[in-house]
């Protein structure tokens, strides 16, 4: 490793810590806001609340249903990461083994959800499902979020599989392994670690997805994260403690599966897919 | 009967199974096929439905949508609107990015860096937002803290205004772009850069023969996925910004269309602008790559 000691370079050292402390202070105070005002009695022109109280909690979660807006969550979240699972493992494991004409374009296909940011799509994708009824249902929500998750799991996938040696499951089939068996008693005790991975991350990443959801939900198909963007954007019409207790559940909810997450995968896999295997 | 079976076998050559077999295509080809109609059911379909509907307007000829938006300035300045929020940002978040990404790289725990960094992407926008507004507001913290170091005498005014959409770009933008430049940055063989500093080059020199032509396509790619991130700016645009002025970003209008006028129509086209500006300014950037050094880079160390 190389070291510099010129005064220059450590000027330059220590004006990139400042930025990054700086960053990471805005972000944690932006976060603090939301908690303290979350327990404040009232909390106007001055640093910190008069007094404490946890009855915004007890008053948002009536008043926004929080009951029913996170068993929705859940249940989309569920189903969301249960299918993109089924379709996007068994579709990566037919990329990765197998060579085949148009297997590029699929792969552009696979990718191009991705890349195309989903208001892009998410417009012309509610049309058609306002026009076949399905959006505003539980169903159609999924159906939305599903788009650029299954393209999200094949991508993490490919990699994972890819560096399974075909060996063991030619070894498996020699000794009379049926397709099934395969599956059951070698494959999937190899890929857990991916799936997992990739389904965590598909999880956190579909709690938070904001714009689908928003644009094919209906009132009884609300996730969390959309319940929050109406409540912030007809702020006035309750007091903001209570919006901001409910930004607080949605936090807690959140932070509760990425540390989870954070478990199994590296940081930077969140952003950057399949970059860092843990095969290293 | 048993000793023709295999004559005929030869006559026709191998199987349909077989030949097929050959190109790759076999049981577990098929395994790719549910995936696949899934997408073209929800993604293709849908982009070819919206690309169709977007030249069947309510009224006039079949560019009639796309006549309105380029007359009307209240749709075309989205536009405008959306790069004046999206490239700066961007810009800002690439060139903090690269330096930080090579001081980080030297670190030996950045695992609680990136965890800090994590949060805002995974939070996602509209809490951020929600925090925002709160905190950078006139009674906020950020405001409170400048006037308590004699900084500024007035609160300044960071919310429902264009300040307020770029502080939330910049905070859910910046760890993106971050990650992303460091996983690049780390991937290439630390023994290039030490074959630089063993001939005399200093740290500038370094960067700028060494590594910037080395990364420069990684950076080109990391600029565009934040841009398309960017550019597709929504709830903060609203909740933070000015929705009927500066920050009335083109999702806005697609929305507004789509959902207040009804006009599914006049939606798609707005979609389908916004897709074509955001592709035209990857395929400019990603053609720009190629005129820098592809190659081998990143060692042994895989």
């Amino acid at each position: 490793m190389i070291r510099d000691t010129t005064i220059g370079a450590k000027l330059w050292a220590a004006a990139i810590w400042t930025i990054v402390g700086f960053f990471v202070l805005n972000l944690l105070a932006m976060i603090a806001t939301v908690i303290t005002s979350s327990f404040a009695t009232r909390w106007l022109g001055t640093w910190l609340p008069v007094g404490w109280t946890t009855r915004w909690y007890s008053s948002a979660w009536s008043e926004f249903q929080l009951w029913d807006v996170l068993m929705v969550t859940f249940q989309v979240v569920g189903a969301v990461v249960l299918i993109s699972g089924a379709l996007g493992v068994t579709a990566a494991y037919a990329l990765a083994r197998r060579d085949f004409a148009g297997k590029r374009l699929l792969v552009l296909l696979f990718l191009l959800p991705l890349l195309i940011p989903s208001i892009t799509f998410g417009i012309p994708l509610a049309t058609v499902l306002y026009r076949t009824g399905l959006a505003g249902t539980f169903w159609g929500v999924v159906a939305a979020n599903l788009v650029p998750t299954v393209p999200f799991v094949i991508l993490v996938m490919i990699p994972f599989i890819e560096q399974i040696d075909p060996k063991i499951e030619a070894a498996a089939r020699v000794f009379g392994a049926n397709t099934f068996k395969l599956f059951i008693h070698v494959l999937l005790p190899l890929l857990l670690p991916g799936i997992l991975a990739a389904l965590l991350l598909v999880l956190v990443r579909t709690i938070a997805m904001f714009e689908l959801t928003f644009l094919v939900a209906g009132p009884t198909s609300q996730t969390l994260v959309v319940a929050l963007y109406y409540a912030v954007f007809a702020a006035g019409v309750r007091a903001v403690q209570s919006i901001d207790a409910m930004a607080v559940v949605y936090m807690a909810t959140t932070l509760v599966w990425l540390i989870i997450a954070l478990r199994f995968v590296n940081p930077t896999q969140i952003v950057t897919r399949a970059k860092q295997q843990p095969a290293h | 009967m048993d000793a023709l079976a295999p004559a005929t076998a030869i006559e026709h050559g191998p199987s349909l199974r077989q030949r097929l077999a050959a190109r790759g295509f076999d049981a577990v080809t098929l395994l790719v096929i549910p995936a696949a109609i899934f997408s073209l059911l929800l993604f293709v379909y849908p982009f070819a439905f919206g690309f169709i509907l977007s030249f069947e307007p309510k009224a006039g000829g079949w560019l009639a949508n796309y006549q309105r938006f380029f007359s009307d300035s209240y749709l075309y300045d989205t536009i405008a609107n959306t790069l004046w929020l999206s490239v700066p940002t961007t810009l800002v978040n690439l060139l903090l990015a690269v330096p930080i990404a090579f001081r980080v790289r030297l670190m030996r725990h950045q695992r609680l860096l990136t965890t800090i960094l994590v949060l805002p992407i995974t939070l996602g926008t509209v809490l951020v937002a929600e925090g925002l507004l709160n905190y950078l507001g006139p009674q906020g913290w950020f405001n409170r803290t400048l006037m308590t170091f004699g900084l500024i005498s007035q609160p300044l005014k960071l919310v429902h205004n264009y300040w307020g959409v770029f502080a939330s770009l910049v905070i859910t933008g910046f760890p993106f772009t971050f990650l992303l430049t460091l996983s690049y940055v780390t991937g290439i063989d630390p023994a290039l850069e030490q074959a630089g500093a063993t001939l005399g080059a200093n740290a500038w020199q370094r960067f700028r023969h060494i590594y910037l032509p080395l990364l420069m396509p990684g950076f080109a790619i990391t600029f565009c996925l934040s841009f398309v991130q960017a550019f597709s700016v929504f709830p903060s645009a609203v909740l933070l910004g000015e929705p009927a002025g500066i920050t009335r970003v083109i999702s806005i209008a697609a929305y507004q269309a789509a959902f207040e006028e009804y006009d599914y129509s006049m939606a798609s086209a707005v979609a389908m602008i916004m897709g074509f500006v955001q592709l035209a300014i990857v395929v400019a950037v990603l053609a720009a790559r190629g005129l820098f050094y592809r190659g081998p880079a990143s060692g042994a160390k895989g």
